[in-house]
């Protein structure tokens, strides 16, 4: 296969990653409200949850499915005590738990090979089916990306959905509806958190690679800003949006740049840059969601 | 129907309400008025659960519902609307209007998300209820207009008729008439008369308007500092010489 | 018993310094009651410029250096609040926290395309130490002791008994209020960044010298005060001050028991605790968690 080609399979390979990151972000945050900063510690869960049951022995599908799982379990744990928290607590508790699992990831050398990574994760395979090349796995995350999407629309759209965009409008009006939110709360955190865990799989599994630098929080803003641009809840708009911005930042990597000028570092300063201004100019994002209406439904109420 | 017995609530070191008791029965339009800071928003607060008190009770339908999460009040039959209204400004009239009732199926996950034809059902009859109750105060062409788009009358209205939705025995109003203007008035003043004539409905208002309280309610409270200096009719209140004397200077 | 005096004193070393850190922080969100992420990058980059001024070309002396970064992190400070949190002043608190934790990304990515990933030090000479009782301390560390003690005097002076401690102090209470009788709260808000930020600044550059540079402290610097913060009660100078030294000791006490490598997350733990179980910390005031009216 020809390089370029190889390229763009490979970049789109790491879009649908993203993608699915996006789409179980925009649930949590975009949807809901919930300011969950610790998006990223999910995606690795699930992503060292799968390799290292894998490397065991374990079939990808099921390793896969451990790390999806994992993660909403453990979202859930998280999710007892935090959900019960205003807004920016809730942000900064969660930023703090982020954290404390890439502290685990990286210290927990006996288990994880700390910051040296664990190599030779094998690869996804479905009932002798091995996706071992890119062009391969890209049938898989792309069918994995197109499940995640069709979930997140039906329960956007869903009388369920309509209660979390609630929660993100005004929680208390929603309770005084009747609604225990905490409940819708749980789910939407665990739902979107299950999601990342099956990137975080996916991710393991496509490079064959990981180590905690993988799991920073600068991801998770990075996601964020992407969600922001799409529209928030808007599912459509996070997958342009990450179209957009993935191919930007790996684009970046192959610009020439001066030997002292760090890639990494500038793409964190030039979206950083783009996050502020986004905040501040476009805070209902670039792309607005779509109006649900219902003049249509009515039939006879009209006369 | 509502009662609420020696009812306080601290904050600090201030007293917002103190000691404050009433009782309405089924049916009746009971009116909460004083001087603004006098405390009637913090006792719907009390009342509604959203606010835990600092000693005394309430009874809804002779249970006690003190100290209960606001949810859980909201789904025994009450509820109320907030005197700076709180509508879903990024969602429409009828996205808000049909997010009030109760007991929806769509409600949970999967058959939310599966769409079981119980769910479309429900979603049928509450999008055509949600019509004929926009139509009783002419907002039927705004079913599909972004709340946050709306003048601030036109929210307060659909605020109100979104508690209806929820299909309550007792509705607490704060403030109804507030920011709208007399013609309006008159006809919201209407309709709460006429769920209560043919509806059965019970409704505490909360106004600092003293003519709308006069002219809508069967009986009246008034608080000043958070303490009930009177109650009675609304002859007996308003001829009261507490009731005149806090309310120099106002 | 030895080791243990020693962890302590190191932990009062940090945790003055966490104190410092803490209290610029605390500044700001008794102000305006906004979590200001960017602190600990505002630190960091103070240190940087202290590392630039006195290590490269102008060869400025340490103190000099010390002093002009405060100076110029404050201007900082006050662009930052003037650029990123000021327009969102009436929005939704998420949204300045948003750029606040950007604006962090922003500056530790800056500082490590002009500086470098690298480790750096201050090159300080080294003295010998000397031995009070059972405990082993150097000259810096004695230094860093006293500067941070001395800016904890100074701001107290500063907010108890000049005219713009006491602004301070009524923004901080009301700000509407504040407006009300007259006082420019915009002028005032960018008086407590910019003391706040100089604050931070003294408190990396005391860092650096305590251990060393790195374009990654930032973060950790603004998580361990605002876990400082948390411990001893939001909006509160003292419980900030009291929990900046608890910090320190808890850190320095911690690795006799855990392995060093999780001393950072320490830090992490108390605040994650503190949210979970007392938010409104050791002398704060009792405050809802949950979402009510």
């Amino acid at each position: 296969m020809p390089s370029e080609l190889s390229l763009v399979v490979h970049l789109l390979v790491v879009i649908t990653i993203y993608g699915i990151l996006s789409i179980a972000l925009n649930l949590i945050m975009g949807v809901t409200g919930l300011f969950n900063i610790g998006h990223a510690a999910f995606y690795g869960i699930g992503a060292y949850t799968s390799a290292l049951l894998a490397k065991a022995g374990v079939p990808w599908f099921f390793a896969m499915l451990a790390g999806v799982f994992l993660a909403g379990f453990i979202a859930f744990v998280i999710g007892i005590p935090t959900l019960r928290l205003v807004g920016d607590y809730l942000a900064v508790v969660t930023m703090g738990l982020g954290e404390i699992a890439r502290a685990v990831f990286k210290n927990w050398i006996s288990l994880t090979r700390g910051p040296m990574g664990l190599p030779g994760i094998p690869h996804a395979s479905l009932l002798g089916f091995k996706f071992d090349t890119a062009e391969k796995f890209l049938l898989l995350s792309v069918i994995s990306l197109l499940l995640v999407y069709i979930i997140a629309e039906r329960l956007l759209h869903s009388p369920f959905g309509r209660v979390l965009k609630g929660i993100r409008e005004d929680e208390t009006a929603v309770q005084a509806l009747g609604k225990n939110t905490y409940r819708f709360k749980m789910w939407a955190l665990i739902i979107g958190s299950g999601m990342a865990g099956l990137a975080g799989s996916l991710f393991a599994h496509y490079i064959t690679f990981i180590d905690p630098s993988s799991f920073v929080m600068w991801l998770t803003f990075f996601i964020f800003l992407i969600i922001m641009l799409g529209g928030p809840g808007n599912n459509l708009g996070a997958i342009v949006a990450t179209v957009v911005f993935v191919s930007l930042r790996e684009g970046l990597r192959f610009i020439s740049l001066p030997e002292w000028l760090n890639p990494a570092a500038l793409q964190q300063l030039l979206f950083g840059v783009l996050l502020i201004i986004t905040t501040i100019f476009m805070p209902r994002g670039f792309i607005p969601e779509r109006k649900v209406t219902y003049r249509r439904h009515q039939g006879h109420a009209e006369n | 129907m509502l009662r609420i017995e020696e009812l306080t609530k601290d904050f600090g070191g201030l007293r917002a309400v103190n000691r404050c008791s009433f009782e309405m029965p089924e049916g009746m339009i009971f009116g909460l008025i004083g001087p603004n800071g006098s405390g009637k928003t913090t006792v719907f607060n009390l009342i509604t659960g959203f606010l835990p008190p600092t000693t005394g009770r309430v009874f809804f339908k002779d249970q006690e519902i003190t100290s209960l999460p606001s949810y859980v009040i909201a789904q025994r039959g009450i509820a109320r609307t907030f005197q700076l209204v709180r509508v879903f400004h990024r969602m429409t009239v009828m996205e808000n209007l049909l997010m009030a009732p109760k007991h929806q199926a769509g409600e949970n996950l999967l058959l939310g998300m599966l769409r079981v034809p119980r769910v479309r059902r429900q979603e049928q009859e509450a999008i055509e209820r949600a019509m004929e109750l926009l139509a009783v105060m002419g907002l039927e062409d705004l079913a599909d207009e972004y709340c946050g788009n709306l003048s601030f009358a036109e929210q307060k209205m659909v605020e109100m008729t979104r508690a209806l939705m929820t299909d309550p025995d007792l509705i607490l109003l704060d403030e109804p008439a507030s920011g709208i203007n007399p013609s309006l008035v008159n006809q919201i003043l209407d309709y709460i008369r006429k769920l209560r004539d043919e509806q059965g409905k019970t409704f505490l208002v909360v106004e600092h308007d003293m003519r709308v309280i006069m002219n809508l309610c069967d009986r009246i409270a008034v608080l000043n500092y958070g303490e009930k200096i009177a109650e009675g009719t609304p002859d007996e209140v308003s001829n009261a010489p507490e009731v005149i004397d806090a309310y120099l200077g106002v | 018993m030895e080791l243990f005096a020693q962890l302590l004193v190191n932990g009062l070393i940090a945790g003055g310094i966490y104190a410092l850190a803490a209290v610029g922080y605390n500044m700001v969100y008794g102000a305006l009651k906004f979590i200001n992420f960017a602190h600990g990058s505002v630190a960091m980059v103070g240190a940087y410029i202290v590392l630039a001024l006195a290590l490269s070309g102008l060869h400025l002396y340490l103190v000099l250096a010390f002093f002009l970064s405060m100076v110029l992190t404050a201007l900082l400070g006050v662009f930052i609040e003037r650029v990123a949190y000021r327009p969102l002043r009436r929005a939704p608190k998420l949204a300045p926290l948003t750029t606040a934790v950007a604006a962090s990304f922003v500056l530790d990515a800056a500082v490590m395309v002009i500086f470098g990933a690298d480790i750096k030090t201050f090159n300080l000479p080294a003295r010998r130490g000397f031995q009070i009782g059972p405990v082993f301390i150097t000259p810096v560390q004695c230094i860093i002791i006293v500067s941070s003690l001395f800016f904890m005097v100074c701001l107290y002076f500063l907010l108890a008994h000049t005219k713009l401690g006491k602004a301070i102090r009524a923004v901080a209470d009301d700000i509407s209020l504040a407006e009300i009788s007259g006082m420019n709260s915009n002028l005032i808000i960018s008086a407590v960044f910019a003391i706040g930020s100089a604050l931070a600044a003294a408190s990396g550059a005391l860092i650096g010298m305590d251990a060393n540079l790195q374009p990654t402290m930032g973060f950790i610097i603004t998580v361990k005060a605002f876990a400082a913060v948390v411990l001893g009660g939001l909006g509160n100078v003292y419980g900030a001050i009291v929990g900046g030294y608890l910090i320190g000791i808890a850190e320095n006490l911690g690795v006799w028991y855990i392995p060093p490598v999780w001393k950072d997350t320490i830090a992490y733990g108390i605040l994650t605790l503190m949210l979970f179980l007392r938010p409104a910390g050791i002398f704060g005031k009792e405050e809802t968690r949950a979402t009510v009216l």
